[in-house]
């Protein structure tokens, strides 16, 4: 490759560089850009634009989709009430498990071997335990203990209730909901707490700011920045794995839309009310999650992310320019603003 | 002479099978600055941590203006201290890590406050205009609202140590302060520490700056496989070594 014979090397490197000089005519930055064209990319969009165009097309025309009915039910009394009842048991489960959990996560983390021990088998049996199986538990909760009390363990009961009356349906189903989801969440807490820097700690402790202080001052808010992404799709899951306690007879989305079907026989638009619904919530709890890790994610990078709403902004803005600007040969190249000088 | 602020005495340290410290002895008077030198694995930040008892020693002891850390007396007993104490001693021994360990996810100024208000209950506002006259001392009054990330390492250094200044300790221990830093940004944070030494603060030094040694310790302490080999004024360790081992170190570094 390298030749030693002297020379001036040939090719462009030769253009005259000295201060003054007039620009070489092949000068990279007078010469107007064609950019790349892509003719197998086009031809994939045009093909999978079609596709969508058909599908879309059969939702609109197909008569079984029974839009008519769809509309009749989709914001009708009965499903906007079975919405909020599973909203319901996803909030107690999410903000419960998630409580419990997070003491799960800090037995397993303490340096006593029966926190350790405790906390290790109750996510052991409890992620185990299938969902639908634990729930059909709790509701039969009476016939394994038919009173709950109080009084000293293994000694006499003061005061006890019976726990049927004690437990509803509801409350079964969100105890359940709440014990295993809190098995996962112990996991997904205790991964955000050991991605925390051992320094932050050691610095706390340094300091001698209060133990518990340490804990909910310096270690969770920067284990957010882990947990929340994972926490998200837990909670995103459990929004929907709330129609599995259709099981027992509660009247969330999926048991009232079947109870509808069942009488009706209209099964394909009512299981598209649930859909639509299970889809808004999803979306309405994922733009959320957005807004959260933007909140946890400060000081985190040199400068944060913009918000969707800046974003498309700074696009409209951009595009505007270009338009005004058609004669420029040179293309943007920032045209998206700071990618985030992250570190 | 003024009197013990730190007392260190035949400290041993093993981390597992390996012994780290071997019976070190130390005597730091309040008001002065001692640096400790030495190759790595000698066991300086070892001791340095074992101080604040962020390790735990052996065997030996250590006491801060007399009194005993991580540990109480009483007859012939020593029993050790619940983590609560231990934390309330540690309000009085300030440390400078060598990576910072700024907490990212608060402002200067909270991180600043963060300590004085939790640890020594403290009213905000006080603890805010502490933090902020501090913040000018080392030259960052105007960084008071950005969070750490946003700085370079010098000042990031200059934060810590201001945070560390801001529970008024009764001694301050840097574990190489400038060992993570970019050459160019050593000084910033060495003048800073240099001004610190002037005002008469207890400071225990780990470093490898020897020309910083030579201008600002009162003591230089040579350590090397676990325990002190010589110690002295500068003048005397640095440029009349009496131990051939300190003479082997000096002449790698200088």
């Amino acid at each position: 490759m390298a030749s030693t014979t002297g020379a001036a090397p040939p090719g462009p490197a030769t253009a005259d560089l000295r201060p003054g000089a007039p620009p070489a005519p092949d000068d990279p930055a007078s010469l107007k850009v064609v950019p790349a064209r892509h003719y197998a990319r086009w031809a994939a969009a045009v093909a999978v634009a079609v596709l969508v165009a058909q599908f879309v097309h059969g939702l609109a025309t197909n008569p079984v989709w029974e839009w008519g009915v769809f509309r009749d039910y989709v914001l009708s009394e009965t499903i906007v009430r079975a919405v909020w009842v599973t909203l319901q048991l996803t909030a107690y489960a999410t903000v419960l498990g998630f409580l419990l959990g997070t003491v799960l996560a800090f037995m397993r983390l303490s340096r006593s071997p029966v926190l350790q021990t405790v906390a290790w088998t109750y996510i052991w049996i409890f992620r185990s335990i299938p969902m639908i199986v634990q729930l059909v538990f709790w509701f039969n909760l009476s016939a394994l203990y038919r009173e709950l009390g109080v009084g000293i363990p293994f000694g006499p009961v003061f005061w006890s209730v019976d726990s049927n009356s004690l437990i509803g349906t509801i409350g079964a189903a969100i105890i359940g909901l709440t014990l295993h989801q809190a098995a996962y969440a112990a996991e997904i807490v205790r991964g955000g707490v050991i991605a925390v820097d051992r320094g932050q700690l050691e610095a706390a402790a340094a300091l001698g700011i209060p133990r518990l202080r340490q804990i909910r001052r310096i270690v969770l808010p920067q284990a957010m920045r882990a947990i929340l992404p994972t926490a998200g799709n837990e909670i995103i899951g459990l929004l929907k794995g709330t129609s599995v306690v259709y099981v027992m007879s509660i009247g969330e989305l999926f048991y009232q839309v079947q109870v509808i079907y069942g009488r009706n026989g209209r099964v394909i638009p009512l299981l598209l009310v649930a859909t639509a619904w299970y889809v808004v919530l999803t979306s309405l709890l994922s733009v959320a999650q957005y807004y959260v890790e933007r909140r946890y994610a400060r000081g985190a990078d040199r400068t944060p992310p913009p918000t969707p709403v800046q974003r498309a902004r700074r696009f409209v803005r951009t595009l505007r320019e270009a338009a005004t600007r058609r004669d420029r040969p040179v293309v943007p190249l920032k045209t998206l603003g700071p990618v985030g000088e992250s570190r | 002479m003024s009197e013990v602020m730190v007392d260190v005495h035949g400290v041993h340290k093993s981390f597992g099978p390996l012994e780290v410290l071997r019976g070190v002895d130390l005597r730091v008077r309040a008001g002065e600055v001692t640096v400790i030198l030495g190759p790595s694995g000698s066991g300086k930040s070892t001791l340095l941590r074992t101080i604040n008892h962020l390790e735990k020693v052996n065997r030996g002891w250590i006491s801060i203006d007399g009194e005993l850390i991580g540990y109480r007396r009483s007859g012939n007993r020593l029993h050790e201290l619940k983590e609560k104490d231990v934390l309330k001693q540690r309000t009085h021994i300030g440390f400078v890590f060598q990576n910072f360990n700024l907490f990212p996810h608060l402002t200067v100024l909270d991180n600043l406050v963060e300590a004085p208000v939790s640890a020594l209950r403290r009213p905000r506002k006080e603890a805010e205009e502490t933090a902020r006259r501090l913040l000018e001392r080392v030259g960052l009054a105007d960084k008071a609202g950005a969070y750490p990330r946003q700085l370079s390492g010098g000042q990031q250094q200059r934060v810590a140590i201001a945070r560390a200044l801001a529970l008024e300790p009764k001694v301050l221990l840097f574990d190489e302060p400038t060992s993570a830093l970019d050459p160019e940004l050593v000084g910033e944070v060495l003048d800073v520490i240099k001004d610190l030494a002037r005002t008469g603060t207890t400071m225990i030094v780990v470093t490898h700056e020897i020309g910083f040694a030579r201008e600002v310790a009162d003591t230089v302490v040579f350590m090397d496989d676990g325990v002190v080999v010589e110690q002295g004024p500068p003048a005397a360790v640095l440029d009349a070594p009496r131990h051939e081992r300190t003479r082997a170190f000096l002449s790698k570094v200088l």
